[in-house]
């Protein structure tokens, strides 16, 4: 009954993991095709990875989004920890309700909303829209990410090392810096992660917010996806995934390596 | 003790510091998320009018009480009316909620064995699988919608596959239509309803199995009695972060979904940026808030559920 039971379960993980990864490697394969057609194998090519580095507005694109996604993870960042510090730390303090239910309804809600609503503040405000509105929208959407993230790591916290610096004579901002900060560092770091890759990946939120001259990589992207699957797509979508493969190797080593 | 905490107060009025912790993630969330709402509301009870930006308002913030409560009596439910009288948007919020509750009931089929199967792994495989189940979220969404388009097409992999193999004689002829639009929800989302799953499955105490595999229980019989139940939270939970934003997804139905394919996002997308018409997107918006509030709220109170659990 056992061998049955592990025979069952071998077969079911392989069905989900090929389910999950096999689209993608499709993807992948077909960006090293030497043909157009996207069905039809004609042999091992990297034309279509030479063609982008032609495409100047592609490069462009690339740029807006690093930029949009590193500035606008930095702010999800330091307001995702605090908003964590204040869930896990400050008891039920009296807005504690609406402060919760505003970090954690983005989490689900439909982009399209998220979106529109903030293209009519900007309007309402009469701010232009072009890259700080992206990042703006980009920073709210991925807070409560952040605070997620960094929230779990603070609950599961040994408080002893906080009150054993008090009684050494750590002021409380001290004992933040010196103690805490350094205990859930990588939450934060992870939780920076998460927003930076969220922010890199948003199609919706960006096309409402955006102006023009202000393209980022997904909106580039969706445009030419609009008019079908091309190998350039392939080639382009193979780096984005070569690129997150990367820093999640990446991150999965540095986690190994603290705790051995 | 809690004299000595550096972040907490007992009370219920926070200090000062703690007052400056919260002030900055509060302010923006207020600017960016509380703010805007009010505005998209605002803008729903308006005319649409042919400017910039396209729309008449009708309510104005420097308005004194008096003038305000006459313009009450003004305000525009033409956009809403227009929602209900317009059978587009009618069939778009139905077609939304059946293709995204068909989808979340396959994805949590779909995702029930396999996170159980990683539970059951031995613990030292169980955060590799894990992470390498979750990994793809972490990939662009747009992407991994898009590679479907090349398996689906009817001169696409799968059918070219099928034929080749000789399973079918014709293209499958699912690109383009509603089966196609559930596919893609089920693969893009699976990660979502992975994760609350798997973690409700092996926080469950072994030995439960065990008493019952002792008191006589088959495994099929311990599965229903104890380990699904058990596993509530995580189903519910699973499937609200599934179908809430399935319902409201755009990418997916317009790169899989046909030009017959009604959904609530696409409608709102449309009416946005191809027919400009503000106040309807606005409504329409509300509408679908309103749609989602029920599952919003239960899903928040499991959220604070949980958060109350681990504090």
């Amino acid at each position: 009954m056992r061998a049955g039971a592990n025979i069952v379960r071998a077969g079911m993980l392989t069905a989900g993991f090929a389910f999950l990864y096999g689209p993608i490697f499709l993807l992948v394969i077909f960006s090293f095709n030497a043909s157009r057609l996207v069905t039809v194998w004609g042999g091992f090519s990297t034309r279509w990875y030479a063609a982008l580095m032609q495409d100047a507005q592609l490069i462009a694109s690339v740029r807006t989004s690093l930029l949009v996604a590193a500035v606008s993870a930095l702010i999800a960042t330091v307001n995702g920890t605090l908003a964590a510090i204040a869930l896990v730390r400050f008891g039920r303090f009296r807005t504690r309700t609406i402060f919760a239910g505003a970090i954690y309804a983005p989490l689900v809600m439909p982009e399209v909303i998220l979106g529109l609503s903030l293209l009519l503040l900007f309007v309402a405000l009469g701010i232009e829209r072009g890259f700080w509105t992206i990042v703006a929208a980009h920073a709210t959407f991925t807070m409560c990410f952040v605070t997620v993230v960094v929230q779990s790591r603070l609950v599961g916290f040994d408080r002893a090392l906080e009150e054993a610096a008090m009684d050494l004579g750590a002021g409380p901002a001290r004992t933040f810096f010196a103690i805490t900060l350094p205990l859930i560092r990588p939450a934060i770091v992870a939780g920076f992660l998460l927003a930076f890759t969220l922010s890199l990946d948003d199609l919706v939120i960006a096309s409402f917010t955006a102006g023009p001259g202000s393209t980022t990589l997904p909106m580039r992207v969706y445009s030419q996806v609009r008019l079908g699957v091309s190998p350039e797509i392939n080639a382009i979508s193979t780096l984005m995934l070569a690129v997150v493969g990367l820093v999640l190797i990446a991150v999965a080593a540095l986690a190994r390596g603290r705790r051995n | 003790m809690d004299a000595k905490d550096p972040l907490q107060r007992t009370g219920k009025t926070p200090t000062s510091r703690n007052r400056l912790v919260i002030a900055m993630p509060y302010a923006w969330l207020i600017i960016f998320f509380l703010a805007p709402f009010a505005l998209v509301l605002k803008i729903s009870l308006s005319q649409s009018a042919l400017s910039l930006p396209p729309y008449a308002p009708v309510l104005d913030w420097s308005d004194d009480i008096r003038s305000l409560i006459e313009k009450l009596s003004m305000l525009s439910f033409e956009s809403f009316a227009g929602l209900f009288n317009d059978s587009l948007y009618i069939e778009s919020y139905i077609s939304s909620v059946v293709i995204a509750a068909i989808a979340t009931i396959l994805t949590l089929l779909l995702a029930y064995p396999f996170a159980l199967a990683i539970a059951r792994s031995s613990p030292k495989a169980r955060p590799i699988l894990i992470g390498l189940a979750i990994a793809p979220f972490w990939t662009s969404f747009l992407i991994r919608v898009y590679a479907w388009i090349a398996i689906l097409k009817d001169e696409g992999l799968l059918s070219h596959f099928l034929i080749n193999v000789g399973v079918i004689d014709a293209p499958l002829g699912i690109f383009a239509t509603n089966s196609a639009v559930v596919i893609g929800i089920v693969y893009s989302y699976l990660p979502f309803m992975l994760l609350p799953l798997y973690a409700a499955i092996e926080n469950q105490e072994p030995a439960l199995l065990e008493a019952a595999a002792d008191l006589g229980a088959s495994p099929w019989h311990a599965f229903l009695r104890i380990t699904l139940p058990l596993s509530a939270r995580g189903v519910i939970a699973g499937s609200l972060l599934v179908f809430i934003p399935a319902v409201g997804e755009f990418v997916i139905p317009d790169l899989l979904g046909g030009s017959d394919t009604l959904m609530i996002g696409r409608t709102l997308w449309n009416d946005f940026f191809v027919n400009r018409d503000w106040p309807t997107a606005s409504a329409a918006a509300i509408v679908l808030l309103i749609l989602l509030v029920g599952p919003l709220l239960i899903y928040e109170r499991v959220q604070l559920q949980d958060e109350r659990a681990r504090t």
